[in-house]
């Protein structure tokens, strides 16, 4: 290797001391990368009273924890996050820098890109490592962090690759990347740092903060039934949940269901919502978007139900059924009762 | 005394039918090619700013960066009752990304100077980043609060606002200055008849000469006098370049730009191996009766 090259660092979310799973998810496919690279694994931890979480870090792969905590860093507020991250970053110099696509992610990877004046692409469904050979400046790279993401409208899959200053920053959805076994023989070194804030990271106050956790468990789920917008209104949206009822699964949507007001963003599966691998997955009224099938292409069967024979959705679909869904989901009720 | 609101507005591709065709070759997006319409979300921010204005009493400025035709959207923002107009645009703009972006609107916001709060959408529907809002508040120095679904309260030292969070919302004091991202939490009041009358004829000062150059007339002095005018109705949508807002052109556009595109590859949905099922009571039976066999139900 030429120059010492810096680590892969995971921005570890919490909230009362647990785990959000995507930065889990982002530890196993961060160490991934670093295994590529031949750096550490880095998790970068921030909060009050957080330390006991360090050894779970460590079981799903994290070779160090930096841990920097403070009163002013519970609950989550940007200004100290950004504050504390920034600085670490122009101390440790980093490689790349992975975020989970979450409220707390989105809000916090872009100040921090910005005043590190870094690149950082939202979304990514996939991250590889590989040589860029810029053809327009005539500058080539080696062993960069391809970000690798639907474009507009999503005919288009775009790898796009930072070319400044490290370190390349992304975000992630959760449950795009995979989340190994845990293994708790696994040990790691813990960094404590002390995080230099001033009032001037204090001005905004949380008056209120009312949250419960997630009510639906879409990645976890082995039976989901999704409705798009040809379920047409939120009346007929019931019928999916009576199918994912009947089946015992869950209810997913697509984004236009969502946008529409059917049911809660919580159910989206895709590039901007969840992605999922269930046992099967049931498309009905969904065209087959490359956002929406990046988020559930990896399903072990896909049926869909569409009534225009040529949707994108058929092809990648194991069973298609070509039909209106109001016809079709009762039939799928009445058989499924009748055997089971 | 009012409160100086400033609005960033975005005109953006119409995302729900694009084609291949709509990618250049360097992997920037082909925007002459596509409907453009005003981003969602923006109207919730120029609502929420038009919301204060009729509580508190606040001139409202919306801005936006783009090619000339972006005027479109500034208009429609006076229409609906934004008080003042302000087109950035620049060649030297192009192909910018998120960080190029901000850069750029934060030279543009310090021309403007004097501002008490910053409104942007959450996120665009081109690229669905939500980075040029927080971006901008730190290019800015700036306190942020993202994903604002309200503001409860406004006075002259401190802003207070309901957020959405994971699984919730938080309700958040911040000292002013400050910039908000907005999420579709309201619903954005029409354009008004009496202001599209008045409106209709807000020009930049390039669109005035394209129309005098479509007239055949290049009357230096007359398109000067024409364009007093415009300003002293109220008319005159401002329209600023890279070099009349100080920014350094090396950080914008590409060149200000760390991301680049790598490649950019239609998508092949991989077929899997299909199988029809008919719509019929035993043809859905039967699929019923095979993923049970397999486990997969049951
Ligand atoms: C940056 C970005 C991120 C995005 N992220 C996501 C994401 O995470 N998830 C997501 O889903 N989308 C996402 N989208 C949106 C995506 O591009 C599509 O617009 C969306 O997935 C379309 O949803 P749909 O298939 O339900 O609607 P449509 O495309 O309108 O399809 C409706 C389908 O229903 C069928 N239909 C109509 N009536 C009936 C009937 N009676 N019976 C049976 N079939 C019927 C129609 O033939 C059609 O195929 C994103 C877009 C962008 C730009």
């Amino acid at each position: 290797m030429a120059d010492q090259i810096g680590n892969v660092w995971i921005f570890i979310e919490q909230e009362e001391g647990k785990i959000a799973d995507v930065s889990l998810e982002l530890v196993c496919k961060g160490r991934e990368l670093a295994n590529q690279l031949g750096v550490k694994t880095e998790a970068v931890l921030l909060g009050n009273n957080v330390e006991s979480l360090a050894d779970t870090l460590y079981s799903y792969g994290c070779d160090t924890v930096i841990l920097a905590e403070d009163e002013a860093l519970e609950p989550f507020t940007v200004l100290p996050y950004a504050r504390v991250l920034t600085d670490l970053i122009v101390e440790h110099k980093p490689n790349i820098l992975l975020f989970g696509a979450t409220f707390k992610g989105r809000e916090l990877a872009p100040r921090v890109a910005s005043e590190k004046l870094a690149g950082l692409t939202a979304d990514c469904t996939d991250l590889q490592i590989d040589d860029f050979d810029d053809k327009v400046n005539k500058a080539s790279y080696q062993n960069k962090l391809m970000q690798i993401r639907p474009a507009f409208g999503g005919n288009i899959i775009a790898t796009i690759v930072n070319t400044w200053d490290d370190p390349q920053m992304v975000t992630v959805r959760e449950g795009v990347m995979k989340m190994d076994a845990p293994d708790s023989n696994r040990t790691g070194e813990l960094v404590k740092v002390t995080p230099k804030l001033t009032d001037a990271e204090k001005v905004i106050k949380v008056i209120e903060r009312v949250r419960e956790d997630k009510t639906v468990d879409l990645k976890g789920a082995p039976i989901i039934v999704s409705g798009g917008y040809g379920v047409g209104d939120k009346e007929t949206f019931a019928m999916i949940k009576e199918l994912a009822a009947t089946l015992g699964g869950e209810v997913g949507a697509s984004r236009a269901a969502v946008d529409a007001g059917w049911i809660d963003h919580d159910h989206q599966v895709g590039q901007t919502g969840v992605t999922v691998r269930p046992k099967l997955y049931i498309a009905c009224g969904i065209s087959g978007s490359i956002q929406h099938v990046a988020g559930m292409d990896d399903s072990k069967k896909i049926i869909a139900i569409n009534n225009d024979p040529d949707a994108p959705i058929f092809s990648v679909a194991h069973y298609g059924i070509v039909g209106d869904l109001k016809d079709v989901i009762p039939k799928m009720i009445k058989a499924f009762k009748a055997k089971a | 005394m009012s409160y100086s609101i400033l609005v960033f507005v975005k005109q953006v591709p119409d995302t729900q039918n694009i084609s291949g065709e709509a990618m250049k070759a360097d992997g920037t997006v082909n925007r002459a090619a596509l409907p453009a319409i005003f981003n969602p979300e923006d109207l919730n921010a120029l609502e929420l700013a038009l919301e204060l204005k009729d509580r508190f009493d606040a001139k409202v400025t919306v801005v936006t960066m783009g090619p000339p035709t972006a005027a479109e959207v500034l208009r429609d923002a006076l229409y609906r009752g934004a008080d003042k107009a302000v087109l950035l645009t620049d060649r030297s703009f192009a192909g910018a990304d998120t960080l190029a972006t901000s850069f750029a609107l934060s030279c543009c916001v310090n021309k403007i100077g004097n501002y008490d709060l910053l409104l942007c959408g959450r996120q665009a529907i081109d690229g669905d980043t939500a980075q040029v809002g927080p971006q901008l508040a730190e290019k800015l120095k700036l306190p942020q609060i993202a994903y604002v679904e309200d503001v409860i309260d406004l006075s002259f030292d401190k802003v207070t606002a309901k957020r959405a969070i994971d699984g919730g919302y938080e309700v958040l004091e911040c000292k002013l200055p400050a910039l908000m991202t907005v999420m579709d939490a309201n619903t954005p009041r029409p354009q008004a008849a009496r202001r599209i009358m008045k409106f209709k004829r807000a020009k930049t000062p390039s669109e005035l000469s394209k129309a005098h150059a479509n007239a055949d007339y290049t009357d230096a002095e007359l398109l000067a006098e024409e364009l007093a005018v415009l300003e002293e109705k109220g008319l005159l949508i401002n329209e600023w370049t890279a070099n009349e807002v100080g920014a350094d052109l090396e950080r914008v556009g590409l060149k200000g730009s760390p991301t680049k595109v790598k490649k950019i590859e239609s998508v092949v949905l991989t077929a899997s191996e299909s199988k029809m099922v008919e719509a019929t009571e035993s043809g859905i039976g039967s699929l019923i009766q095979e993923l049970i066999e397999d486990h997969t139900l049951g």
